[in-house]
């Protein structure tokens, strides 16, 4: 048996209201390529910051043993030292640099006042040469596409000698060629220089492809650990490790009346704001009915925020096409003010960042959206608008002191139902919800499902976007299946289960050459 | 009373209280000479300009520490075609005041239009601007300085020349302007009817109100200062006009900001611009409206400015950017935008004028003066950093 370069024990890591990781062990031998699976949320990258020292020593209970010998990091240069290298799905590269100078950003050469350019070029080519990139070390990152650039990530933690390199969803935007090229890479150096990695990864395809070891982790929990050779590494049988629990009464329950169709998106394209030749969304019908909850199920990237902001007075996207049909009738929803009129409600994923103003009071984040209806000729009638505040405090029981606190000193629940209350209060007839509980603990989750029960009972639709299958199982009358921009399955709620929904994921996934 | 709420009273309350211990430190090095009625009527003559475009630039700064370079050469621009206008060219006044606002605001929208629709950096904009309208200044004036001082009629409605003041109305005896004692009592007495009733309006409803001493102290005090400043007026020559045309932009910018949709949005852009736009509100005519606005107070601000040197020079207006930037940041106006209010705006200028006012008067070396002015508004805005950043000066890396 080989080395165990790595050993994680026990670990343990708690935000405030939520257990991130709950006793995880994790033994990685030297020289092999370990996987690790499991759903979103199911704290796969939170290991992997606290093994890299983004999270610090003291801040996780447990250990990791690394090279025999118990290591305490502070940050991330801790574990570069020692030879652990991380590369994110977001890459880290500077555009407007060159391919060298990104390779030695934070690890220049030569002396701290005279960069030796020569030895940076020397020593750029050499690791390029390894990756197998030919462009030259002084072409600019910005010039090479995102496949290239996995290389340059790649190359450069070479340069500081790793040992254990971390790749988070490493293939997540490449194409079929790129990816298999950066999967073979792997296989490469695991085999001429004795590289150990772990890899992120949703695509099964790939993981069965290229690793040694399969770890499934679920609800922050290590379920179990898949050899090549010795167990059943079939996608099938990873879907079931990674999705196997039980459906408890987590769900307020409601009797489903469903009316007429609403909302009908008719072959809904949507191009990249900045790269305009990719299509984020591609294609897309789907369509929602009154007093229905409509769940769109898929990874993170299948394009369904996108898709939703699109729709939503084209708040993303350039060169929108496609039908858009409210209540019988086609509208063209051309800026945010128009969807509002026509009834439509976006809800956002990113509730600090697009949803609310943290530094204003939870009576002005609730009128916001619709400070016409608080005022008169323009002049806000500030008591109405407490009034209005206050009315929906109680209808979705926010807890807090006031409606005069700032909405930043709120636990993530609660702003959740700020954000709930400014969208209720443009008395909208659909409302898309953007993973609507994201980062809440388990007990604010159950009133915002009674919420959404509410909307629908009284003749709302509601499209429920979310990462989590359990919920859009729970909550969902029909739910249609997104990946990489296409609505690939719509199942009816009652027929819909965890493996139906990811085997509609995985077999759309890219890469079907590799399988 | 706990610890707790006198911690939050001095938080929440702090320029004033710097500003109190400002007035009482320059009151006992220059003997109470800052407190003569003829230095607080100068105060507010000397610094009015500061008030007018400080309050423009609030808005600019709410919409998210977005700053205004270009107002002092707007100042001087629209001075000099003013004055050439009515020197040269012989329009009535009441033309030439409406010219120069229309030019003001179409420099502001010029500007503004940049800043919000094609979404050039407002620093790079504005400093642009100040360049060019330095430049035009110049040209417009071929250099030399015209002086206005037998357009009487409109030196002495912006605040200029000897007899800028509000006559008295009673008579009086020559010592004591009755008109003015009489105009503070009906600003007092307005302020307190409103905050009444807003107080029984408000308890009847069953809202949320201050504490009854709070609220006592805070009406007192503030009819105390209104009465005391005044009487001080009153010793002296009475109201000047130009106070009444910044109470006017004062009063008219409070309410907006305070009480209007569009005031809101000032506040919202700054706070969060992404969740604004996806509130449906349109956050290009945000910034559009905060810059053109802008432009409009300069123009005020240029006319109040030739009115008070009786003149038109190429040179007018140099730094008063600077003035109006350092008021609205050492009145509590965050430099990322999102907070801020008049009231506060108009402390930190009150505080820059009469730190500039004392100085004078105690011979401090006019350099010296600038390292002081410089050193407060580093000061205000650290300390404005780091106590909403909970107490911790250095940032973790």
């Amino acid at each position: 048996m080989a080395k165990i370069l790595l050993e994680m024990k026990n670990i343990t890591k708690t935000f405030p209201g939520v257990k991130a990781l709950d006793n995880v062990n994790l033994q990685v031998e030297e020289g092999e390529i370990h996987a690790l699976v499991g759903e979103n949320g199911a704290g796969k990258s939170t290991l992997m910051n606290v093994l890299s020292g983004i999270y610090s020593y003291g801040t996780y209970e447990g250990d990791i043993i690394y090279d025999s010998e118990v290591c305490k990091f502070n940050d991330i240069k801790d574990s570069e030292q020692k030879g652990i290298v991380i590369i994110h799905q977001e890459l880290a590269l500077i555009p407007y640099m060159t391919i060298a100078e990104n390779m030695f950003l934070g690890n220049e050469r030569g002396a701290k006042f005279k960069i030796n350019w020569t030895e940076t070029g020397v020593l750029a080519r050499k690791y390029l040469d390894i990756v197998g990139l030919k462009d030259s070390t002084q072409t600019l990152i910005k010039d090479i596409g995102v496949g290239k650039q996995q290389l340059v990530e790649i190359a450069k933690a070479l340069s500081k000698n790793a040992r254990l390199l971390i790749l988070d969803e490493p293939t997540s935007s490449l194409n079929e060629s790129d990816s298999k090229a950066l999967l073979d890479l792997l296989l490469k150096l695991k085999k001429e220089q004795n590289l150990t990695s772990i890899i992120i990864s949703h695509k099964l395809n790939e993981v069965s492809y290229v690793s040694d070891k399969i770890t499934v982790i679920r609800d922050g929990s290590t379920i179990e650990t898949l050899k090549k050779g010795v167990d059943d590494i079939s996608e099938a049988r990873i879907i079931n490790g990674m999705v196997g629990r039980e459906l408890s009464d987590r769900f307020p329950k409601r009797t489903p009346k469903i009316g007429d169709v609403m909302m009908e998106v008719k072959d809904w394209t949507v191009y990249h704001p900045l790269y305009n030749d990719r299509k984020v969304v591609n294609n897309v019908s789907m369509n929602v009915r009154k007093g229905e909850v409509v769940g769109i199920s898929g990874l993170m990237g299948a394009g369904r925020t996108e898709l939703a902001m699109s729709i939503f007075g084209r708040s993303y996207g350039e060169n929108i096409s496609g039908k858009l049909i409210i209540n019988g009738k086609e509208v063209t929803l051309k800026t945010v003010q128009d969807a509002i009129k026509h009834k439509l409600a976006y809800v956002t994923e990113d509730r600090k960042g697009n949803g609310l103003i943290l530094t204003n009071p939870i009576k002005i984040n609730t009128t916001l959206a619709n400070l016409d209806a608080v005022s008169k000729n323009t002049v806000i009638d500030k008591d109405k608008e407490y009034e209005v505040a206050v009315d929906y405090k109680q209808k979705l029981r926010t807890k807090c002191p006031t409606v005069e606190q700032n909405v930043g000193n709120l636990s993530g629940g609660n702003q959740q139902k700020v954000l709930l209350a400014k969208w209720m209060f443009t008395d909208p007839d659909i409302l898309i919800l953007d993973e609507p509980t994201r980062g809440i603990d388990v007990g604010a989750k159950y009133e915002i499902y009674c919420i959404i029960n509410q909307l629908v009972d009284a003749g709302k639709s509601v499209i429920m976007i979310s990462s989590e299958l359990p919920e859009v199982l729970g909550m969902c009358d029909r739910v249609y299946v997104m990946n990489e921009g296409r609505m690939v399955g719509e199942l009816d709620g009652k027929e819909a289960t965890q493996e139906k929904i990811m085997t509609y994921i995985l077999q759309s996934s890219g890469n079907k050459e590799v399988k | 009373m706990n610890n707790d709420s006198v911690l939050g009273f001095i938080k929440k309350n702090t320029m004033i209280l710097v500003l109190i211990a400002v007035v009482a430190f320059f009151s006992f090095q220059t003997k109470g000479a800052i407190l003569l009625p003829m230095n607080v009527s100068n105060l507010i003559s000397q610094n009015a300009y500061v008030f007018v475009l400080a309050t423009g630039m609030l808005l600019c700064i709410l919409t998210g520490g977005n700053i205004d370079l270009s107002v002092g050469s707007v100042v001087c621009f629209v001075g000099a075609v003013g004055a050439t206008l009515m020197v040269n060219k012989s329009l009535p006044i009441w033309l030439a005041v409406i010219i120069m606002f229309v030019i003001g605001t179409m420099i502001g929208a010029f500007q503004g239009f940049w800043i919000a629709y094609v979404r050039i950096p407002p620093f790079i904009v504005t400093l642009a601007g100040m360049l060019a309208f330095r430049g035009l200044s110049n040209v417009v004036l071929n250099g030399l300085t015209i002086s206005i001082k037998d357009k009487a009629a409109f030196v002495n409605l912006f605040g200029g020349g000897a007899d800028c003041y509000i006559h008295d109305l009673f008579g009086g005896s020559g010592s004591l302007n009755l008109t003015c004692l009489f105009g503070g009592l009906v600003a007092a007495t307005i302020f307190v009817v409103v905050q009444f009733t807003s107080r029984i309006k408000k308890k009847s409803k069953g809202y949320e109100v201050e504490p009854v001493w709070k609220f006592l102290v805070k009406t007192i005090g503030i009819v105390a200062v209104v009465m005391a400043f005044c009487y001080k007026l009153a010793q002296y020559k009475g109201i000047p006009t130009v106070l009444i045309w910044v109470l006017v932009v004062v009063l008219i910018y409070g309410y907006i900001t305070n009480n209007t949709t569009v005031g809101r949005y000032f506040y919202a852009v700054g706070g969060n611009e992404k969740a604004t736009k996806l509130s449906g509100i349109n956050t290009n005519k945000v910034y559009f409206i905060a810059y053109t606005n802008m432009g409009f107070l300069a123009a005020l601000a240029g006319m109040i400015t030739i009115a008070r040197l009786t003149s038109a020079q190429p040179t007018y207006g140099q730094n008063y950017e600077m003035d109006a930037i350092g008021s609205c940041f050492i009145g509590g106006a965050s430099a990322y935008g999102g907070t801020g209010t008049v009231p506060g705006v108009i402390v930190g200028a009150v505080l820059m004028g009469v730190i500039n006012l004392g100085m004078s008067l105690m011979g401090v070396d006019a350099n010296m003066q600038k390292v002081v002015k410089g050193a407060v508004l580093l000061a205000a805005v650290i300390f404005d950093v780091v106590s909403k950043r909970g107490g911790k000066l250095i940032v973790k890396n």
